[in-house]
């Protein structure tokens, strides 16, 4: 296939999974709108005002990075890891196997499919966020940079889900019983300053606590870690990924007999 | 010139130890009408699989249209059209994008794509159809389906996997007449069926596969030449008690106006018919009783099932 074979192969899985997505959106854009605003609500509003201030910023502002970037991350992770198992359960994905679209362009149509949804729920939970307190940018270069990876991050993330589930249930463990506790404990409600110095090193092994941090400081300008730490962790863990879930296709992981 | 699909040495051993395919050689001559015949667990899909990358060979050769599968797999593909023997597409989308997407998959751009989607949706009848969900078609609209996917990107090479099972007779026949189209403008054809009638009819060579060896891989002329035996169902004019003897010939009552009679290679069934007459029975109509392939084919794969195992064990 030449370049431009490659790239219709390419736009073709993205546009296919943009409309899937958006098909269902009482299913996919909806819940988690209505979830953070009840966050906004109960945590920033209700909570927040007798919390007083974290890291320097009354609490609504604080909350407000660890919120989008936890819609950015479940929703990228989520929309790969049920569309591609949805494929493999219907053997839909045969339609795949069959072409002769090599294994990268299927891993980035799929993430970037991913990254649409994850980026599309960060957007609109960053607007309904604007209904409660003002957000001022502190680098947007920071902002987007480490939004993009964390949602490509987490698209890969849910692309391995995907290869190696052989149950529905297999698709919703990742998500409840490790991705939900490390974002609770990333950093998204409390600044690591308020724990005690063990539990402050057990934090600085969560990935998410960077990712976090990171979006924390675009916004806010603030961080628990160096914000150019948290773009190497996330480099390094999109490297390692990929390169596992690559690794995966070639072997026809869950997908070949 | 290239054969359409060459197999050499292929062999496939899935991770419980089972060896579905023990070393399968077999060439597809451009522009054949080819039946890959077996039955149930005998390797068919199997192969098709590994031609169609769905399943991993153990080790052998294939190659599509002159590319080898293990070092030029993207333009093996281009070559091919797959219709799976289960449904396999995307039930909650639309007819006309399940053609255009897969045909995006193969690199053609949406305008294209949509030309040659609707082309094949209007060859197998869905043109109606292309707004409607897949999940609301009929069975037999499906299949249709799935051929249209299979052919929207113009392979040389279409492969069929039971294309016709649970499809009705009309319809069934209706597809023969399209695959056998396709065939004429050059487009090479292999499937795999049980309607062994399906073979008769449309195929010009057969292979035979049985636990993962190729039993038999011969024209459908000289497959037929070897039977030597057919069996006629004769219907007389009057009902009958019992089956009139006849010299040199078996001759059951099958029912009571029917008589069945087995026909050796070289006896004349004009003395089927005299002796009839001399005893005075009148035959008003006659037919073949079975399919011919049918019975050369169970022949065949009996003679092929290892020692001391019977089919249904076999199978088990």
């Amino acid at each position: 296939m030449n370049a431009q074979a490659l790239f219709t192969a390419y736009t073709t899985i993205v546009l296919r999974e943009i409309r899937r997505f958006t098909r269902i959106w009482p299913q996919t854009l909806l819940p988690p709108a209505v979830t953070m605003t009840l966050y906004f609500i109960i945590f920033g509003n209700l909570i927040g005002s007798r919390i007083g201030e974290m890291g320097g910023f009354d609490y609504m502002s604080f909350i407000v990075p660890g919120l989008i970037m936890m819609a950015v991350i479940t929703n990228s992770y989520a929309n790969v890891v049920s569309s591609f198992f949805s494929m493999k359960f219907q053997r839909s994905v045969e339609e795949l196997l069959v072409s002769p679209v090599p294994n990268w362009v299927i891993l980035a149509g799929y993430v970037t499919g991913g990254m649409a949804r994850g980026l599309g729920i960060g957007v609109i939970v960053t607007l309904l966020s604007l209904a409660f307190t003002q957000l001022k940018i502190h680098s947007l270069p920071m902002v987007v940079v480490t939004v993009f990876l964390t949602s490509a991050l987490f698209s890969v993330g849910g692309f391995i889900n995907a290869l190696l589930a052989t149950k529905f249930d297999d698709v919703s463990i990742v998500p409840t019983f490790v991705l939900t506790p490390l974002t609770y404990l990333g950093g998204v409600f409390y600044s690591i300053d308020l724990l005690p110095g063990f539990w402050q090193g057990v934090s600085m092994a969560n990935p998410i606590l960077y990712m976090v941090n990171g979006f924390r400081f675009g916004i806010l300008g603030v961080s628990d870690v160096n914000p150019f730490v948290s773009l190497g962790m996330i480099l390094a863990f999109i490297a390692v990924l990929t390169y596992i879930a690559l690794k995966l296709l070639a072997r026809g992981k869950g997908i070949r007999h | 010139m290239t054969n359409a699909l060459e197999i050499e040495g292929l062999t496939k051993t899935y991770g419980s130890g089972f060896e579905a395919l023990k070393g399968i050689d077999l060439k597809v001559a451009q522009g054949d009408f080819f039946a890959l015949l077996g039955p149930n667990g005998a390797g068919k899909s199997t192969t098709l699989g590994i031609v169609c990358s769905l399943v991993t060979k153990s080790a052998g050769k294939v190659s599509v249209f002159g590319c080898d599968i293990d070092t030029n797999l993207s333009d093996a593909k281009l070559n091919l059209g797959v219709v799976p023997q289960e449904f396999n597409f995307n039930q909650f989308e639309k007819v006309f994008d399940i053609v255009t997407i897969q045909a995006g998959y193969y690199g053609i751009p949406l305008k294209e794509a949509a030309v040659s989607a609707e082309k094949y949706l209007k060859k197998l009848g869905l043109w109606d159809k292309r707004n409607t969900p897949a999940r609301m078609l009929s069975g037999g609209m499906k299949r249709r389906l799935m051929i249209a996917r299979a052919l929207v990107h113009e392979p040389k090479l279409l492969i069929l996997d039971e294309p016709t099972a649970g499809v009705d007779i009309e319809l069934r026949r209706s597809m023969w007449s399209f695959l056998e189209e396709m065939n004429r403008q050059g487009t090479t054809i292999i499937l795999t069926t049980h309607y062994l009638e399906e073979a008769e009819a449309l195929c010009r060579n057969i292979a035979i596969i049985d636990h993962g060896r190729i039993v038999r891989n011969t024209s459908k002329r000289e497959l037929l030449q070897q039977l030597s035996l057919e069996t006629f169902l004769l219907d007389t004019e009057l009902a009958l008690d019992a089956a009139p003897e006849l010299e040199g010939f078996s001759c059951r009552l099958d029912d009571e106006g029917v008589l069945e009679v087995d026909v050796h290679k070289g006896q004349a069934l004009n003395d089927v018919f005299i002796q009839l007459e001399q005893q005075r029975v009148k035959v008003v109509s006659m037919r073949t009783k079975a399919n011919r392939l049918e019975e050369l084919f169970i022949r065949m794969v009996e003679h092929s099932a290892p020692e001391g195992e019977t089919k249904t064990e076999g199978r088990a």
